[in-house]
């Protein structure tokens, strides 16, 4: 049997990591495209669309992403496809993030004041020149803060992924908990890990609030 | 013996001082009014004898007590000296009557049917008996200060510090809220009140305290203080007041 | 796309979904009075607490909001055994949902604290209370009648969360899906049922915590 060293796991345990870190930008950029897109059929004009995305929203948000990543990983498999978990994985972190992040962004564009809206359209501006040059500008700025936090929450969302057998931190965890028996290096490492991707993002959000609410008070 | 006596008390916050040297004696049964322009140190000066201030220097006794920093004797010399707010301060999720019956359970550890006698009776005093149930956010301005001034009452203090108690409230709530005032000092409660009002503080106080620039400038019988002013501050003061 | 749905397992297997609906109903109820104790004492060392408290209570709440639940689950259940602490696989989710929760709700609850005026804290201590007793008092319940609603979402997210406790054995909701799959090999529709018991779970947590918020908070009442 191979003796593994403290530097052997952490070794394997970093270069695991690799795969959470791409995970979760894949998940965030996939989620922040398809989030847009829902957001101006979300906020548009039509009758129909705005409900359906509520809907989209409630259910992504009311389910366990657990629960999301097997009926995406069998789900795809109804097709009669032989579903690889990063695929699997990487659909359902996309549609999950882009629940959560329209709604955040939703917040934002109705936070500005209604004055915005009827000061340019005032000025003769259509909705899409008001949404251009007025509203989304001014959205944007106050939406950093949270949509960086959020970025915590998904790097986070990518360890379930090991549950379908992606193999990233967690499941580089459980293996080497196989192989050494030293579940309490071996999580407290990976907890470490995890740290150090997420406290800066949490500390970003946070210094970025703070900037934003003195900017608000002056 | 005086029931307060403060003596070269001072108080600083950062660079700047507040209070510089202040020394007063209250008698019991005494109704004094402190008044002065704002930032003459006046609501400082009663924050400290309810110990919300930490003070810098000089001494304040009270029923032969003093004041210390340590919690056991902060709570054993707010037992002696209640105090009114100018916000009110009223426990938004209490009832009045439960506002009324709350520290008298909880510090007193008085029995709930004995703190409510009190309570009851206390609201009746300041004519709210009917408003036993209301939630303060149910209650005008007016009320809401009386209600304050029951729940200090039911502690029975023997003194209480009033900081400037009705200039939150609209002018037509001012009168009631001043009536329960007067009503104290006839039964003789010991009272210090930080006030824009002239008028009552030359109708009801027995002595009135200048402030200016963190000192006692001038002190005296009303009559003699309002009639007779001796220095410029207080001329202009007054002057100012009469003008307004 | 060929396949025949089929949910005719369920008239076999659907006590099965029960038990699980029970053990992550009883998972969330006692984590989550206990998580939100934990919380409270937390967001009162750490705004109003000793000085000594802070610290300890900030590595806490950072070091749990950054981390997976899944790792906090391992590292509690199979890392303890190891320091000589162990506990079955019931008492190890609940703790970590007590410990997950804490760390969250300590955040929302100092929220509610901060926000609270400063003239309440002075009458409490001018009508003679500890600070202690103020802020049982006084501070406490308007503080947490501000934040419910917040708290009330985050009850229902560790709910959610708690999906991955089949993941050492406990025998909730999820576990019960992949039980039922297992036999019948069925498994889309396990999970369609099981993710439906969840969003029906959520919204009714959603729903009754927001109940309970009207009946221990007093209501304003409009009428003057």
């Amino acid at each position: 049997m191979t003796q593994f060293t403290l530097m052997d796991i952490l070794r394997n345990l970093v270069f695991a990591t690799q795969w959470t870190v791409i995970l979760s930008l894949v998940s965030f950029i996939g989620g922040g495209l398809l989030g847009l897109l829902l957001l101006f059929m979300r906020i548009g004009k039509t009758r129909w669309l705005p409900p359906v995305v509520k809907l989209y929203t409630e259910v992504f948000q009311g389910t366990p992403l657990l629960m999301q990543l097997f009926l995406a990983f069998f789900g795809l498999g109804l097709f009669g496809i032989d579903v690889p978990p990063w695929l699997a994985a990487g659909i359902a972190l996309i549609l999950w993030t882009a629940a959560f992040l329209v709604e955040i962004w939703r917040g934002c564009v109705e936070a500005i004041p209604k004055g915005q809206w009827e000061a340019s359209a005032s000025l003769g501006m259509t909705y899409v020149e008001q949404m251009r040059h007025i509203i989304l500008p001014q959205a944007l700025k106050v939406a950093i803060p949270p949509t960086v936090g959020f970025s915590v929450q998904v790097v986070k969302g990518t360890a379930l992924t090991s549950i379908i057998g992606f193999t990233e931190l967690s499941k580089a965890g459980t293996v080497l908990t196989n192989a050494t028996f030293q579940p309490f290096t071996v999580y407290g490492l990976v907890a470490l890990i995890y740290f150090a991707l997420c406290f800066p993002l949490s500390q970003v959000a946070r210094i970025l609030e703070r900037k934003m609410n003195v900017a608000h008070r002056h | 013996m005086s029931l307060i006596a403060i003596e070269e008390l001072r108080k600083s916050y950062g660079e700047v001082e507040v209070l510089k040297g202040i020394n007063l004696e209250v008698e019991k049964g005494e109704v004094i009014a402190i008044i002065g322009k704002s930032g003459s140190g006046k609501s400082t000066l009663l924050r400290c004898i309810n110990g919300l201030e930490t003070i810098n220097g000089g001494s304040i006794t009270v029923d032969g007590a003093k004041l210390a920093e340590d919690e056991a004797h902060l709570r054993a010399l707010r037992l002696k000296v209640g105090m009114i707010f100018q916000q009110f301060n009223l426990f938004p999720h209490k009832t009045a009557g439960q506002n009324v019956m709350l520290a008298q359970q909880v510090v007193k550890k008085t029995a709930k049917p004995a703190a409510e006698a009190m309570a009851r009776k206390m609201m009746e005093r300041v004519g709210l008996a009917e408003k036993f149930d209301a939630f303060p956010d149910q209650l005008s301005g007016g009320q809401q200060q009386r209600v304050a001034i029951a729940r200090a009452l039911a502690m029975e203090p023997m003194a209480l510090l009033c900081d400037e108690i009705t200039s939150a409230l609209d002018p037509e709530l001012v009168g009631e809220v001043l009536q329960v005032v007067r009503g104290l000092a006839a039964e003789g409660m010991t009272l210090l009140m930080v006030t824009h009002e002239m008028a009552f503080a030359r109708d009801v106080c027995s002595r009135v305290v200048f402030m200016h620039q963190g000192r006692v400038h001038e002190i005296g019988r009303p009559e003699e203080v309002f009639a007779n002013p001796q220095t410029p501050e207080l001329q202009s003061f007054l002057g100012v007041n009469r003008a307004a | 796309m060929n396949y025949q749905f089929d949910f005719a397992w369920l008239a076999t297997y659907w006590p099965v979904f029960v038990d699980g609906v029970l053990m992550t109903v009883r998972l969330i109820v006692i984590g989550g009075v206990v998580g939100i104790a934990l919380g409270t004492f937390c967001a009162w060392a750490r705004s109003l607490g000793p000085a000594w408290l802070k610290p300890a209570v900030v590595a806490y709440v950072e070091l749990i909001r950054n981390t997976p639940f899944l790792i906090q689950l391992f590292f509690i259940f199979f890392g303890l055994p190891a320091a000589g602490f162990r506990l079955t696989e019931v008492e190890a989710a609940t703790l970590a949902m007590v410990i997950n929760l804490g760390a969250y709700s300590a955040e929302i609850i100092r929220a509610g604290i901060e926000a609270t005026p400063k003239g309440q804290f002075e009458a409490g201590a001018s009508l003679a209370m500890s600070p202690i007793q103020t802020f049982r008092h006084v501070v406490l319940i308007p503080a947490l009648q501000k934040i419910w609603p917040a708290l009330a979402s985050q009850v229902v997210i560790v709910m959610l969360g708690s999906a991955v406790v089949s993941q050492i054995a406990v025998e909730d909701l999820t576990y019960a899906a992949n039980f039922v799959q297992s036999r019948t090999f069925r498994a889309f529709e396990a999970y369609f049922i099981s993710t439906a018991i969840y969003l029906g779970l959520a919204i009714l947590l959603r729903f009754a915590l927001l109940r309970l918020g009207h009946v221990i908070f007093p209501h304003k009442r409009a009428a003057r």
